[in-house]
């Protein structure tokens, strides 16, 4: 039975696209079919991150608008055959995206594979709205950081409103994936912790993504994190993630916070 | 770690800050889905309600909402010129 999965955010710049394909690679890499969506129409970078920006032909557009046939705009990874890449138009605007057209495009995708990751773009106008519609799963992507968490509030609200899930009286599964989190400053009291999303937010935990430096190293080689290094700390937090989605139950690690006294002055002295 | 604080240099930490103001915030915000415009229309009814007794310069009006942790409060400050008052009387 395929799952559609929103990878969603409200606020840009948090991490939907590296957690779209760094999650897209570990569910694949599971032997599971998975296919990553980028609704992000006129800005995409989905593509770029997962390094087949030179590879795209048609998108998410042209499948609509009967300009070409979904198997035709599928880009299919180098890396793991069972991924596969349906890009964003970059010279089109968002309006070219129809409820009808999204819902035809969905409904063809789930006849073939077993999870369909779409990534949101920022904001809560229309490719936003309509990258979660037929979502089952959502994943909230969040920074431990004020803004970011009010805007999660928001997209949640939207979720449990405008989904076509939320419509026919069911819910969509919202999970929190906390991004860019610093074990060490939220120690400190500089960051807000897990503990304190959580409880503002509500929802439950997918996953703790620590600030690293791996997560650029692999955008810049054009990889997603769990594939570039498979051992990073963000990656085995993002192979976690993926496990808890399949529906196994993985114990949450706060990243970074097995430190001993002689780690925690040395942090603070670096501060 | 009260005795490493004693070193640190940043004496307060910001995130419980974070955590009490966002708290209020969305506390607000669930609540008002639909009424964001609240303080337009108090705004409205209640300059109509005094324009009935004094002329008031609407532009001689501020309104200010101030969101608390258990109550809000709305300040009204309604400028009445001397003549109106004459006149009211």
């Amino acid at each position: 039975m395929a799952k559609i999965i929103v990878v969603t955010s409200g606020k840009g710049g948090v991490g939907k696209t590296t957690s779209t394909a760094a999650l897209g690679a570990a569910l694949a890499q599971r032997n599971e079919k998975t296919v990553v969506v980028d609704f992000d129409v006129g800005l995409r970078n989905l593509d770029l991150v997962m390094g087949a920006e030179r590879r795209v032909v048609y998108d998410l557009v042209n499948v609509i608008q009967g300009d070409a046939k979904l198997p035709q705009a599928l880009i299919r990874d180098k890396r793991l055959e069972t991924l596969h890449l349906l890009p964003a138009s970059q010279t089109r605007d968002k309006d070219n995206l129809t409820a009808e057209g999204v819902k035809r495009v969905m409904d063809e995708l789930r006849k073939s594979f077993d999870w369909i990751i779409c990534d949101s773009p920022a904001g809560i106008e229309r490719g936003a709205t309509l990258a979660m519609r037929h979502a089952d799963i959502a994943v909230v992507v969040t920074n431990p950081e004020v803004s970011s968490v009010r805007d999660s509030d928001r997209i949640i609200g939207l979720l449990d409103a405008k989904t076509a899930k939320a419509e026919r009286g069911e819910r969509v599964e919202k999970h929190l994936l906390l991004t860019r989190y610093d074990a060490n400053r939220a120690e400190r009291g500089d960051m807000l912790k897990v503990d304190d999303v959580l409880e503002i937010l509500s929802i439950p935990l997918l996953g703790i993504i620590p600030e690293s430096m791996d997560v650029l190293r692999a955008s810049n080689l054009g990889a997603p994190v769990t594939l570039a290094d498979s051992r990073s700390a963000p990656a085995l937090a993002y192979l976690d993630a993926a496990r808890r989605l399949a529906g196994e139950t993985v114990p949450i690690t706060i990243p970074g916070e097995r430190r001993g006294l002689f780690g925690k002055i040395f942090g603070r002295r670096a501060a | 770690m009260k005795f490493f604080d004693f070193f640190s240099k940043q004496s307060s930490s910001s995130a419980p800050k974070a955590r009490e103001r966002l708290q209020v915030l969305l506390a607000h915000e669930r609540s008002s889905v639909g009424q964001s415009d609240l303080v337009v229309r108090l705004r409205e009814e209640i300059l109509a309600v005094i324009g009935k007794h004094v002329k008031i310069d609407r532009d001689k009006v501020t309104v200010k909402m101030d969101r608390g942790e258990k109550v809000s409060t709305l300040e009204i400050d309604v400028e009445i010129p001397l003549s109106a008052k004459l006149r009211a009387a």
